[in-house]
């Protein structure tokens, strides 16, 4: 139990703020933001986990090392890995409140990005046009749900950055367009983290099994 | 199969209109058919009063729009009561249906329909009634108990709405266009999978919840941002109101597990939708893991229900018992004890799964450790009210009956906790007695202690007595004669969602289940009533104190209903119970120095969103291919479009500030001097 704050020489305690300033506003969008992405790594986990259940049951079909091309998954998690890189710096530039150079690292994560979407597109193509399609098998249904939807998160954060870009170009670096750069930029580490745990999860051990 | 445009079945129209025809509306089932008229009949009588007096500006700019923490939560609150009168029909229904198809009588709904309405009723009461109520609740008091003007991410909090909103839309939709879910409310494949429910009711089911539970999980993150970073100053987390803390539990289990019953309805709408093998039973996919993602999801939405109103309980045994709280302390801790156990207890919804000995062993122990701190809540209760100066008002009425009520529902679940037993009472009316006595006992009754409880604040009016008494003696005497009935049919191993029964000795339990649930109709009128009465009577229940009940928390610090901005100045505290330490040591109402305030402004983003998200559900639902794309990029081209909108405030004048406080010191005086 806490107890009641003592008062000097029994003076009337403060009870109200009487000079209150201003509270800009998004003081607890980073919080909210990392709140959100932690609901997001709850979805993730449960398709971690679905494909924990599922990811041997073959019925059959292909398994992962008949259809996992790990020199391709490689490549495509150099890809993201670096965008997180390039995303690094253009955050260290808006730190110095450069636009240019940070819209031009920007730039570049997004076209690393768009790279990493299109080689597992293509993975995904090929891996359907083998008839390896996710209503193949379960262990093929949670892995097309998992990557596809890390992909999809891929998508939305590519659009996302561009809209920032389109924002910035307008407005500069403000504050409220600083706070959106570090909220992507959270997001796209994440996705980062989300990624490692796919490649070492699904493809190493998959292939490993 | 016909085509609604009248044409021939051409890709085109199929392109538009996807399975959608025109013998999916009910037109041959005259119950479905009374129900539209009479839907239709009150829909437009409203639509013409809200036009005869030009209220669609009103509507629109002071609500629909707004951002205001108080108003949303208004707003919830009537979306919760409008879908509790919907869902409390389909109750009726299934107990009229019960009573009376007995000796070779088929009763009176065909099995296909009375399919429908149970799935119905049990999805309606959990996610549009009491998941409304209690974030309604948390909306409306939570900022005023913490000191703040409004929630953290006041946009978000009007889309939530709006999103949870669409959803019942949708669900209200399968009425009348197509059907709903004949599946139960979880909808446990592979019944709920394409082969064996082929129509659009499970995708009414699917999409319903998942449009509606965006607005959950993002009203969770609001809350739990409000609630971490908006406490005015000497607010430590161990001064909050209980009801505050109960807030923040729940928030953190809806944002913990809301995302898994999202995901887990994605499988599902793979699985019919693209044809994959999650949950089929061929192929590698496995049913019984829906049944377990699912719980993991729906035993936390248990406690999301019943934690916030054991908050409302705290709250309301304090201030009328005019004591603090006994073991402040203890409620905190026994609320994170339970926030964190409804994770370890999902199992002991499927004892029967046949997981093995020890596993069923492990999720029955945990099970009944929960018991122990929910009874710690019972006892804190007790002693609060021991030695208290007792008043028995609305609010505590309801307390009471909640307390007698619950303990028995508490105790037919440690009953059904012991996995030997639960093998016998599995799906039995047993277990629907047990979790209908925790519901209405619990969530219920509290929502009722809380509306009578919080009425004059948002309204500033107190409630009928009179026809809040009526309401609840029928309430509390019609739950008992409902469901009493039902413990001991399902002692003689009745199961659930039956339609026609063989045995004629069993028909007097469901006569007599009958005869309660018309008196919980009886006790349902008394609630409309007693608004009506009230708002009829409203100045001879007016409060013009800011505080009714002698309350002890900062809401009853400002007026009755509270300005836009809650408090003219941010209070700061010292004590638990805020406010009654505030009155105890002399504070004096500031009357000058009023500053500009500064306010989120209104927008209409959250409601145009929320319509284009409900509009693609449906065209999901009927696979309108065209319509679902047109949405989704309009979904996301709307969202872009507002992100580009960066004047999100405003200040209140000064001058607005000062005449409102001093309407209010005026009002204060004129009290003071009668």
């Amino acid at each position: 139990m806490s107890v009641s704050t003592p008062t000097m020489n029994g003076e009337a305690p403060v009870f109200y703020v009487a000079d209150e300033h201003d509270h800009p506003p998004g003081q607890s969008t980073l919080f909210g933001f990392w709140l959100y992405l932690m609901s997001d790594c709850l979805i993730f986990a449960m398709l971690f986990a679905t494909f924990g259940v599922l990811g041997t049951s073959y019925a059959a079909g292909p398994g992962p090392k008949d259809l996992f091309d790990l020199k391709l998954v490689a490549l495509n998690t150099t890809m993201l890995l670096l965008s997180s890189i390039t995303y690094g710096f253009a955050m260290l530039e808006m730190m110095k409140g450069k636009v240019g150079s940070t819209q031009m690292w920007l730039a570049i994560t997004g076209l690393f990005g768009a790279a990493f979407l299109s080689i597992e597109l293509y993975e995904f193509h090929h891996m359907i046009h083998e008839g390896a399609g996710p209503w193949r098998s379960a262990f093929l249904s949670s892995f097309f749900t998992l990557v596809g939807t890390h992909g999809l998160h891929v998508t939305f954060g590519t659009i996302w950055l561009v809209t920032l870009m389109v924002q910035v170009a307008k407005f500069g670096l403000i504050e409220a367009n600083q706070r959106r750069l570090m909220c992507l930029s959270m997001f796209w580490h994440f996705l980062d983290v989300v990624w490692i745990g796919v490649f070492t999860f699904v493809y190493l051990m998959g292939v490993l099994r | 199969m016909s085509d609604a445009t009248g044409l021939t079945n051409t890709g085109l129209a199929k392109l538009i209109f996807g399975r959608l025809t025109l013998e999916s509306l009910p037109l041959h089932e005259p119950i479905l058919v009374g129900t539209f008229a009479m839907v239709a009949l009150g829909g437009i009588a409203l639509v013409a009063v809200i036009t005869y007096f030009k209220l669609w500006t009103y509507l629109w700019k002071e609500w629909f729009t707004s951002v205001d923490h108080k108003k949303i939560g208004i707003m919830y609150m009537v979306l919760g009561l409008v879908m509790f009168l919907r869902g409390f029909a389909d109750a009726a229904m299934m107990r009229a249906q019960q009573a009376m198809a007995f000796n070779g009588s088929d009763g009176f709904l065909p099995a296909h329909h009375y399919d429908q309405i149970f799935t119905a009723h049990g999805v309606i009461m959990i996610f549009f009634v009491a998941m409304p109520f209690v974030t309604g609740l948390m909306n409306y008091i939570v900022p005023l108990q913490i000191g703040a003007r409004d929630v953290s991410f006041p946009f978000l909090n009007n889309f939530s709405f709006w999103m949870t909103t669409g959803g019942a839309i949708l669900v209200m939709i399968s009425l009348f266009v197509g059907e709903f879910a004949r599946t139960g409310w979880l909808a446990y494949p592979p019944l709920s999978n394409l082969g064996y429910s082929p129509d659009a009711g499970v995708d009414y089911y699917i999409w319903a919840l998942q449009v509606a539970g965006v607005g959950t999980t993002l009203s969770g993150i609001n809350l739990i941002a409000t609630i971490v970073k908006m406490r005015c100053p000497g607010m430590t987390m161990m001064r909050m109101p209980i009801f505050t803390w109960t807030a923040l539990c729940t928030n953190t289990l809806i944002v913990a597990s809301f995302p898994i019953l999202t995901a887990c309805l994605v499988l599902l709408s793979l699985d019919r939708y693209v044809g994959t093998n999650f949950f089929t039973n061929d192929l590698g996919g496995n049913p019984m893991m829906y049944v377990n993602l699912i719980w993991i999801w729906g035993h936390p939405e248990v406690y999301i229900l019943v934690l916030p109103v054991f908050g409302v309980f705290s709250e309301v045994t304090s201030t009328f018992s005019g004591k603090k709280l006994f073991g402040y302390t203890s409620m905190v801790y026994a609320t994170i004890v339970i926030t964190i156990l409804s994770y370890l207890v999902w199992l002991h919804h499927f004892f029967t799964m046949g997981s093995g000995a020890s596993v069923n062993s492990f999720f029955g122990i945990t099970t009944m450790i929960i018991s122990i701190p929910t009874g710690a809540k019972i006892f804190n209760w007790l002693f609060t009210m021991y030695r208290g100066r007792i008043r028995f008002e609305l609010p505590m009425m309801w307390t009471v009956a909640f307390m007698l009520t619950f303990v028995i529902g508490g105790m037919t679940g440690v009953m059904l906790a012991v996995p030997p037993a639960d093998f016998v009472l599995h799906n039995s009316l047993f277990l629907i007695a047990h979790f209908h006595n925790v519901i209405i006992g619990g969530v219920v009754f509290g929502v009722f202690a809380a509306i009578n409880f919080w009425f004059p604040k948002a309204f500033g009016f107190k409630l009928n007595r009179f026809w809040g008494l009526v309401s609840f003696w029928c309430w509390v005497v019609g739950f008992w004669l409902a469901f009493t009935p039902l413990y001991i049919l399902g002692f003689m191993g009745v199961t659930r969602r039956l339609r026609v029964f063989d045995d004629p000795s069993l028909q007097i339990w469901f006569v007599i289940a009958a005869c309660g649930a018309l008196l919980i109709a009886a006790g349902i009128g008394a609630l409309l009533l007693q608004i009506a009465v009230s708002v009829w009577k409203r100045n001879d229940l007016r409060d013009t104190t800011g505080d009714p009940w002698n309350g002890r928390t900062l809401e009853w610090a400002t007026s009755s209903p509270p300005p836009d901005y809650n408090f003219a100045f941010t209070p700061v505290v010292h004590d638990n119970d805020a406010w009654h330490d505030m009155k105890a040591r002399g504070y004096a109402r500031p009357l000058q120095g009023f500053k500009p305030i500064h306010m989120p402004k209104n927008t209409g983003a959250g409601i145009i969103l929320s319509a284009f998200a409900t509009a693609m559900g449906f065209a999901l639902i009927w696979y309108m291919w065209l319509l679902a794309a047109v949405c989704f990029v309009a979904l996301i081209a709307g969202a872009i479009y507002h992100t580009f909108n960066y004047k999100r405030d405003f200040h209140i004048p000064a001058d607005e500030v000062i005449s409102t406080e001093a309407a209010r010191t005026k009002l204060l005086s004129a009290q003071a001097a009668s």
